[in-house]
């Protein structure tokens, strides 16, 4: 697991993927910063900042799981990883993991904005850490759909597309949820939003079911993706 | 060392693999032979455990590759048709990650060293895959299958797109691994199983045809033998002749393919070397015999006549097809 872990990680900066990613998650995310707090000239604003660094996660974070398991379907080098002595959940957590490091690196990049914060105001430091936590584990989710979706398909565009498709609708799906009838459906899409179980943090509440939440979105999406690769053994 | 029994695949309707059986002892290297889309691949990546079969098993060294995958794998090498590389890694980065992979335990410097000056890589270990030749790719992907000196070896067409020196090199270095290791090597090319391989197992339609030591199925195949010869004479009078010696099936002439010489091509009746009655006319005559040729069997041959001999065992005895 490690091996391939390591492999993934340095395959991020020796193809433009892993520089791609970082340069347009700290431009995109240092602008929307400087627009929502200091150009608006008050800290209140956060929230808003952190609203739209969920849409911006939709789009940038399957950048970074495309290629993971639709490349080696395509070059044909799943066959080294499979006839390896190594489990299914080991090769899918590698990769995983190695997705998480980069995301993760740059997330920690980008909270140099927020001392800037304090330098200029008195923002609310709790609220910043919840929304941080918040959108982190968001995006750990992101990261786990969009391996799932890659595991699906042989074409990068196809896996990076579907995973902008399904994590847009799964920040967008609380406001069809209210205008469904139905209280069964509107349960369910209700457990698909996202954006329902990320109130608590921006409420500064440390909501540990939330937190759940966003951990076994992740866990089901690795799990099925494990489940996919075996599955194409067998047919 | 390798056991397989009754191993099945189908995809939907179609039978890649229906019922195949053999074993490999150990230090042996077998030729899996066939012809493109008899279900060569899909054996192996069954026996590797790549793909899952339907039903039936593939045992190596005793473990059973669906039972206890992850020791079974580690005694495999298995060199895929497309060679598993990354493309965006240096020679030695690749083999880096493969050792990691393989959680190798021989000292690492010296483990790859060795496996590659086996395989003639040393030279383009900081060189990145993708700049590599089809040659230094297939050697690339040779070398990745020795690392942590598996017990068995299983290479699926190692030489094909090369070119007839690579071939070569690469058949010899099949050979001399065959000294340590168990090794299948598939193939469609009949002169590779020849060089290399001390038994045969010959698939079509995903089933087994022939498994045999390598002589006895190149000369129970090559009854009837068909030689070129090139000879100083007369035509008309060296064909007539030739036709009425002993053994001769049919005799016809090439024409003339150097300055003094005609060539002919002679097939002789199953199981009769006419080699020598031959000489003996030729020289009796006073007709230079100045080369003389056997032609070689190819694959094609081979499997129309193993096919041929299926369907006359159908009606009859059931010598060919089997396990030995």
């Amino acid at each position: 697991m490690f091996a391939i872990y390591m492999r993934e990680l340095k395959s991020y900066f020796l193809t433009p993927i892993g520089y791609t990613f970082c340069g347009m998650f700290l431009v995109v995310s240092g602008f929307v910063f400087a627009q929502s707090t200091l150009m608006a000239q008050s800290t209140s604003s956060i929230g808003e900042y952190f609203r739209w660094m969920m849409c911006i996660f939709a789009i940038l974070l399957p950048l970074l799981t495309m290629k993971l398991f639709s490349e080696e379907r395509k070059s044909r080098t799943e066959q080294i990883l499979l006839t390896s002595p190594v489990s299914i959940t080991g090769i899918v957590f590698g990769k995983y993991l190695a997705a998480l490091t980069v995301f993760a690196a740059t997330f920690v990049a980008n909270s140099f904005n927020f001392v800037l914060l304090f330098k200029y105001g008195t923002p609310n430091a709790s609220s910043i850490l919840m929304n941080i936590l918040g959108i982190f584990l968001l995006g750990a989710a992101f990261l786990a759909i969009g391996l799932l979706l890659s595991s699906i398909t042989e074409n990068q565009l196809i896996a990076a597309i579907s995973a902008m498709v399904v994590n847009a609708a799964m920040l967008l799906v609380s406001l069809i949820a209210g205008n469904v009838e139905s209280t069964f459906w509107r349960t369910v899409l209700k457990w698909f939003s996202v954006m329902d179980r990320f109130v608590p943090f921006t409420n500064q509440m440390l909501d540990v079911s939330a937190i759940i939440y966003y951990i076994s979105l992740a866990a089901v999406a690795l799990f099925l993706t494990t489940r996919v690769i075996e599955k194409r053994r067998w047919s | 060392m390798i056991e397989i029994k009754d191993l099945r695949k189908s995809y939907g309707n179609k039978h890649a693999v229906n019922g195949i059986s053999f074993e490999v002892k150990e230090g042996e290297i077998l030729g899996f032979l066939g012809p493109n889309g008899a279900g060569k691949s899909t054996t192996l990546n069954m026996i590797t455990g790549y793909l899952s079969a339907d039903s039936g098993s593939a045992k190596i060294d005793g473990t059973d590759i669906l039972v206890d995958p992850i020791k079974a794998k580690k005694d495999i090498g298995f060199l895929p048709e497309i060679p598993p590389l990354y493309t965006e890694m240096t020679v030695l980065e690749y083999l880096n990650f493969v050792y990691d992979l393989k959680g190798c335990r021989l000292p690492r410097k010296q483990h790859l060293k060795e496996i590659c000056e086996v395989v003639k890589i040393w030279d383009v270990g900081n060189r990145l895959i993708k700049n590599l030749s089809k040659g230094y790719r297939q050697r690339v992907g040779i070398a990745q299958a020795l690392i942590g000196n598996p017990k068995v070896l299983i290479f699926d067409e190692p030489t094909i797109g090369l070119d007839p020196r690579q071939i070569i090199e690469i058949r010899n270095l099949i050979k001399m691994l065959g000294r340590e290791h168990t090794i299948i090597l598939s193939t469609h090319i009949l002169p590779e199983v020849q060089a290399v391989c001390d038994r045969i197992v010959v698939i079509n339609k995903g089933e087994i045809v022939a498994n045999e030591k390598t002589e006895d199925l190149i000369n129970a195949v090559d009854g009837s033998r068909k030689l070129v010869a090139k000879i100083v004479g007369p035509e008309d009078e060296v064909l007539k002749a030739l036709r009425s010696l002993g053994g001769v099936k049919t005799a016809d002439s090439l024409g003339k393919r150097d300055t003094d010489s005609i060539s002919y091509m002679i097939e002789s009746q199953d199981r009769v070397d006419i080699r020598k009655p031959l000489f003996s006319l030729l020289a009796g005559k006073g007709w230079p015999l100045i080369g003389l040729e056997g032609m070689e069997l190819n694959l094609e041959d081979i499997f129309m006549r193993l096919v041929g001999k299926e369907g006359k065992e159908k009606d009859g005895k059931k010598a060919r097809k089997g396990v030995k």
